[in-house]
């Protein structure tokens, strides 16, 4: 098993009108086939955490030289670039973590047209190699040691 | 995958075990494999169940533990979910304990299990019959081994948990081998087992970061474990049906009972991870026997044996690292390491990679840290 985070932003499919262009209907649509994948993920035990953030609007920057912080409204990236959401998955392989994706851009828009929004898929860091063939492979080979 | 087993015809018989077990194991697996090839499917799997097969006039022995066991690991869930399932019902663990072993939420894990137990909820309560027998094992034993590795791979964060998972697989493969569910391959995998964890001690350093086998201190192996494992390898060897566990275990024996890395019996790993490969077809297993051959004929054979695989398999850019380290050839080393720590999976073997980019970079340049 691995964990995925999916991430989604602001960058649109082929149909770039905002969302506060469709229809009300068009709204629930997509929001209930969230709420329907998002429970059949649950029901298969794959899905570890899903969360919707706020808009950029409430978003703030902070840096720090370790006694004075620092908290700014910027320099922010391209609206398209923030994240707006993400899920985390506990998957067998990558192939299904691609597939849960592919679910996920395909989530309807206007006219209940798969928005084909780009999903980022991003591998989470182990805590140890999980494959025990890999581990094997890992263990028995005499790295680091000329 | 090819889930082959080299069946011996003639048991070990008059002549008792011979003087190099596993010597002999490498003899009359390679005698087998030849014969294999020659031999039908059918045939091959006749041989198979009557090999696999409890001895004749031996009592049937009804243990629920068992019965559950194998139910647990029926052939319907996937191994992880299996692995998970046999923790809750074999193991005795809690639903949160399991959870916290595979790092996922406990409503996630509880949701695992209870779809795992619908999904066998309509299999007989019995043990498997003798013709399902030889395959209800094979699950059995791919489940141990997983849950052994589960829990034998973490070195740091939740390692505590992780060893359990160790112990578990090493408790529930003694139980199903003190039964008349055993068989060769689970003798092996118990001993596989017993002979990895054996080296645990001196896995890790003070920080929990990996120490390869070459650099580990044998000091730390644990000797009981040693010899525990290599009697039980033995005493399968001689029951003449030899498999991917037994094979496994021999590799393992022959690195714990040499004193160094140099010291070790490079050859018969090399011609033991050969049949492995044959017998289980994993890339895998071909990237271990490219560190045997670079230890039997140098480096450069290690490469060769690498030459034209699979770029993306995981592992394959460390090791080839290595090797053109111990090549002399930093440069490429160097680059096989920097790719490799940018597709590392795993926390540990990221900071492993790092320290040696920073450590290669260091040698080459003195001047620059």
């Amino acid at each position: 098993m691995a964990k995925y985070l999916l991430i989604v932003d602001f960058q649109s499919g082929p149909d770039d009108a905002p969302m506060s262009a469709w229809t009300e209907q068009e709204v629930a649509d997509h929001l209930s086939y969230y709420g329907r994948l998002n429970r059949s993920l649950e029901e298969t035990g794959e899905l570890l955490s899903t969360t919707i953030l706020t808009g950029p609007d409430l978003a703030k920057v902070v840096t720090s030289d370790g006694t004075t912080t620092v908290v700014t409204d910027g320099p922010f990236p391209e609206f398209k670039e923030w994240v707006a959401g993400y899920q985390i998955v506990d998957v067998a392989s990558e192939e299904r973590a691609l597939e849960i994706a592919g679910l996920v851009s395909a989530v309807p828009g206007r006219g209940g047209v798969p928005t084909q929004q780009p999903i980022q898929v991003r591998r989470v860091m182990d805590d140890g190699p999980s494959d025990p063939d890999e581990m094997a492979a890992f263990l028995e080979s005499a790295s680091g040691t000329p | 995958m090819q889930e082959a087993i080299i069946t011996a015809a003639e048991r070990w018989s008059a002549g008792g075990i011979p003087d190099r077990p596993r010597g002999w194991l490498l003899q009359t697996a390679s005698r087998r494999m030849v014969d294999q090839w020659r031999s039908d499917a059918a045939r091959r799997e006749r041989e198979v169940r009557v090999a696999l097969a409890p001895p004749d006039g031996a009592a049937v022995h009804e243990d629920d533990t068992l019965t559950v066991l194998f139910l647990c690991c029926h052939p319907l869930l996937t191994p992880a979910t299996a692995v998970a399932l046999t923790l809750r019902a074999v193991g005795g663990l809690s639903t949160a304990e399991v959870a916290r072993a595979f790092l996922v939420p406990e409503a996630t894990m509880a949701q695992r299990i209870s779809r795992a137990k619908a999904k066998i909820a309509g299999e007989p309560f019995r043990p498997p019959s003798p013709d399902e027998h030889p395959d209800r094992l094979r699950s059995v034993l791919r489940v141990l081994y997983l849950m052994f590795n589960e829990g034998y791979a973490s070195s740091a964060g939740e390692s505590l948990t992780r060893v359990e998972l160790s112990e578990e697989a090493i408790r529930i493969a003694r139980l199903l081998h003190a039964s008349d569910a055993s068989s060769p391959e689970a003798a092996g995998l118990l001993a596989l087992m017993l002979l990895t964890d054996a080296r645990r001690p001196a896995r890790t350093d003070a920080s929990g970061d990996l120490v390869p086998l070459a650099a580990q201190d044998r000091s730390l192996w644990d000797v009981d474990r040693i010899a525990e494992g290599t009697a039980l390898l033995d005493a399968a060897i001689a029951h003449g049906v030899v498999g991917e566990y037994q094979l496994q275990a021999a590799i393992a024996a022959l690195h714990d009972q040499a004193a160094s890395a140099e010291a070790t019996d490079w050859s018969q790993i090399h011609a033991l991870y050969e049949l492995l490969e044959r017998v289980t077809g994993s890339p895998v297993v071909r990237l271990n026997r490219a560190v045997a051959a670079s230890m039997l004929d140098g480096p450069a054979a290690g490469l060769a044996v690498l030459d034209g695989m699979d770029p993306t398999l995981p592992r394959i850019d460390q090791l080839r690292a290595h090797l053109h380290e111990r090549a002399g050839e930093v440069d490429l080393a160097l680059a096989h390491y920097r790719r490799a720590a940018g597709r590392a999976t795993s926390t540990t073997e990221r900071r492993h990679l790092d320290a040696q980019v920073a450590r290669l970079t260091r040698e080459q340049d003195p001047g620059q840290e």
